[in-house]
């Protein structure tokens, strides 16, 4: 007996998202399970991780086994569910505040640690949840939040630059508003083998409606990327206006994975105790 | 009164040995602790070093008895100085009597006035000319060699003792060893204990508590390990890393340690029972994780090993001073389970009951453990296997409703895993309904909280929550290491005829009330003993209401260690 492909809507929990009207978030959750279903993924072999922010509500939307644990540490509770469950497929998400700032050294470590799992940034370079604050991605001299009335006046994280540093083997970009692309690079970045980092810009009505823009700055990535030469991905990232959407660097590193063998009992282990 | 219960008790020998950097005192204490267990012994050996990473001055202690040790005594009967320098910064870490012996080279200068005042004997034992009569001879040995004459042990047991040593050097440096402790045997001098060997045992083992506590882990079927290094309780990771590959399981060494905890919950919400290890300072860190592990009802267990604190604090010793944050540092209302093992050997029990309540009641344990059970080594008594019948419940096959946070009778919700059909939920720290869809309902609120509270308010956890020794209207309530040097108190008073009850709290919450009050409803003085500075244990039972208006705490802080005099003065109201 074979069983029917689950379409994408049979990825949907049902529940009520928290979003505005107009979230961009809400099309990274339509494309995030178009993608699971152009995969068909059997629901409950896949877990999805979140911290905390609007965009880390995103488990609760997807009926999938789902995680949203507390701001920052998203990217740890998933590399301890994958290390102690190699079979599940791990997916990852969260904001720019989650992920870039209070939970910017797992970040740096995940990268590094290499698990097989895909982490989607939704980047809307503001705090929403506590209605509009600086992220680490917002410009220095955006001033419309009254915790830095003068704006911060520290250059934005380049998240991309960031990944490649601490060693990812998979980065690329997307926008909520090209959600066919976006599904696109959520397949890849769900089927790479290793972390794979996804940057999605996702504006933010609310807080920064001068995103509404973004529609005319956003443009499709050179047609020579992605790379895997990591000093061509740094040139195009560095070089980059942080607009481009496409895979920018893959490159398969060895996965970390723990093996879980078996080869002894736990009496045979006490025994180095005895005199 | 005698204020020496050690002394009077005491079927049981103290060694103390001190040295500068890299003059191998605490080599020499393991190796003369080894012996001792050789010949039969039980023991402890303790030690005490600066802060240094290599080098720098170390005393090693070594205390044997026929019977189980757990604590130090008040005095040593030997202190073996392999040279004096630096040892001023030891001299209140080593109480010696004029009936104790310091073994002494001529060539390291005169023994310190500080060492010499209380009328100890010297015996003087040229150890630097003896061993530069060998090559490669070292002075340590020459003094150990002396040493075992002076306990009495036999050179079979000591060349026994230094191959389970220094066997992994090489046998050239255990053939030098021998020679070198040979030549300090041969001395003329003669034994000064009157103990009597029992005999080597096949049943004694050889452990450290921080290995101990791995080892209760691992019985309790911990298979996940996640953890940020930290003194003292490194040893404890460092030892379950290879044997969880053995397991069928792993140890991953994170980032920091919001990530330690953060990760062994996302292995636990896997099925996998899940722990970690650390100190003050780390425990600090995880605090945030144990919330969430507690409202997303995911079992973990944190071991702490205890350290002076607060803040960085003295972390290469012991305090019984992480209570408070144990019972209260989680914000909201977050009731959970903190334990403390009683001694070394009590390490192994300790861990796996709270290891398997933990997944049987699907919440936080927290262990109590501390620098002086982890980094300790003792000979004791192999602690027997206990199958314990607590373990996670599992759905693995949901019906058509499945509430993951439903309220049962027992208020432990079974819980699907990862890869089950039919029963998929989103683990959360927002405040849920019992489907687990976030809410901020009031009805679901005081559900949720009764449910966590009452599924630990309600659990019978049997006789295990203290050890109970002893009948009297005089009562000492002690926790965790503490009640090692405890024990000794009231064995010695009641070997005088002087009646005491003692009771050691291994369960420390849910404090087991109902219990500790019947027990104590004859006392008519009562003592809270621990080794911390404000008294985190009276005051917590004082706030729980089980305390007599008139009940006395003794409260030490480290890093000296509490000592049986300290102990029986406060019982006769000194200080």
């Amino acid at each position: 007996m074979t069983v029917p492909a689950l379409k994408a809507k049979d990825y949907k929990s049902g529940i009520k998202a928290v979003w505005c009207p107009g979230c961009g978030h809400f099309a990274v959750l339509s494309a995030l399970t178009k993608a699971m279903a152009h995969l068909g993924l059997v629901k409950e072999q896949v877990a999805v991780v979140s911290g905390i922010g609007c965009s880390s509500r995103l488990p609760a939307y997807i009926d999938t086994y789902g995680f949203h644990g507390i701001h920052g540490r998203a990217l740890a509770a998933a590399s301890g569910l994958k290390a102690a469950r190699p079979d599940l497929t791990v997916i990852v998400a969260g904001g720019d505040g989650d992920g870039f700032s209070i939970g910017g050294n797992h970040f740096l470590h995940a990268c590094r640690r290499n698990m097989n799992m895909a982490y989607i940034v939704m980047d809307n370079e503001v705090y929403g949840m506590t209605k509009g604050q600086a992220s680490p991605t917002t410009l220095p001299d955006w001033s419309n939040s009254k915790m830095t009335p003068h704006g911060t006046g520290i250059p934005s994280f380049n998240p991309a630059a960031i990944a490649l540093a601490a060693g990812a083997g998979f980065i690329a970009r997307g926008y909520s508003g090209e959600p066919s692309e976006l599904t696109r690079l959520l397949v890849e970045a769900i089927e790479h083998p290793g972390f794979a980092f996804l940057q999605v810009l996702s504006g933010c009505v609310t807080y920064r409606p001068d995103q509404k823009q973004w529609k005319e700055e956003v443009h499709s990535a050179d047609s020579d990327l992605p790379t895997d030469d990591p000093v061509k991905a740094a040139q195009m990232i560095q070089a980059g206006d942080g607009k481009a959407t496409g895979i920018i660097y893959a490159k398969r590193f060895p996965v970390w994975q723990p093996e879980n063998r078996t080869d002894a009992e736990i009496n045979e282990i006490e025994k180095e105790f005895l005199l | 009164m005698s204020d020496r219960p050690s002394e009077a008790i005491s079927k049981s020998y103290s060694v103390a040995i001190t040295g500068s950097g890299g003059s191998g005192a605490v080599t020499t204490g393991r190796i003369l602790l080894e012996a001792a267990a050789q010949c039969g012994f039980q023991g402890l050996m303790t030690r005490s070093a600066g802060p240094q990473i290599r080098g720098g001055e170390s005393a090693a202690m070594v205390r044997f008895s026929p019977d189980p040790v757990e604590c130090m005594g008040d005095e040593y009967d030997l202190l073996v100085g392999l040279d004096w320098r630096n040892v001023e910064r030891f001299a209140d870490e080593l109480p010696l009597s004029d009936k104790s012996l310091i073994l002494s080279d001529p060539a390291a200068g005169e023994v310190p006035a500080v060492l010499r005042s209380n009328g100890a004997e010297i015996l003087e034992v040229q150890f630097k000319k003896f061993a530069s009569g060998l090559p490669g001879g070292r002075l340590n040995m020459v003094a150990l060699g002396a040493a075992t004459r002076i306990c009495g042990f036999t050179l079979e047991a000591m060349e026994a003792g230094i191959r389970a040593v220094l066997g992994g050097k090489g046998e050239e440096v255990v053939e030098t060893a021998i020679q070198a402790v040979r030549l300090g045997f041969n001395h003329d001098h003669r034994p000064r204990i009157t103990l009597n060997a029992p005999g080597k045992s096949d049943d004694h083992w050889s452990i450290t508590g921080n290995q101990a506590c791995g080892v209760g882990a691992l019985r309790g079927g911990t298979r996940f390990v996640a953890a940020y290094p930290i003194t003292p309780a490194s040893e404890m990771l460092e030892w379950m890393a290879p044997k969880l590959e053995k397991l069928g399981g792993s140890l991953l060494q994170a980032e920091d340690e919001l990530a330690s905890i953060n990760m062994i919950i996302g292995a636990s919400f896997g099925g996998v029972p899940s722990l970690t290890a650390t100190s003050g300072p780390g425990l600090s860190l995880m605090v945030e994780g144990l919330g969430l592990a507690l409202v997303s009802e995911t079992p973990v267990t944190v071991v702490n090993v205890m350290r002076g604190g607060p803040s960085t604090g003295i972390p290469t010793k012991s305090e019984q001073s992480d209570l408070n944050i144990a019972l209260y540092g989680l914000h909201g209302d977050a009731p959970h389970l903190v334990f403390a093992p009683l001694s070394i050997r009590d390490c192994v029990f300790t861990t796996q009951w709270a290891v398997q309540l933990a997944e049987h009641l699907q919440t936080v344990a927290i262990v109590l453990s501390d620098q002086s059970l982890g980094q300790s080594q003792a000979i004791i008594e192999a602690p027997p296997a206990r199958e314990l019948p607590l373990a996670r419940k599992v759905e693995s096959e949901p019906g058509g409703d499945y509430q993951r946070y439903a309220i049962t009778s027992d208020n432990v919700s079974p819980m699907t895993l990862p890869g089950t059909a039919a029963g998929m939920y989103t683990a959360d720290g927002l405040e849920h309904n019992p489907h687990g869809t976030p809410s901020s309902m009031a009805v679901d609120h005081r559900s949720q909280l009764t449910k966590r509270l009452q599924k630990l308010e309600d659990f019978d956890f049997g006789d295990d929550w203290a050890e109970v020794q002893g009948e009297g209207r005089r009562c000492i309530v002690t926790w965790g290491s503490t009640a090692g040097v405890v024990n000794e108190v009231a064995t010695w008073l009641q070997a005088q005829g002087s009646a005491i009850r003692i009771i050691s709290l291994r369960l420390l919450a849910p404090l087991q009330r109902d219990r500790l009050m019947d027990l104590l409803s004859d006392s008519d003085k009562v003592l809270v003993v621990e080794q911390n500075h404000d008294g985190q244990l009276f005051h917590y039972l004082h706030s729980q209401g089980v305390l007599p208006a008139n009940a006395e705490s003794l409260a030490q802080p480290g890093p000296l260690p509490l000592r049986p005099g300290r102990i029986i003065r406060a019982l006769s109201g000194g200080n």
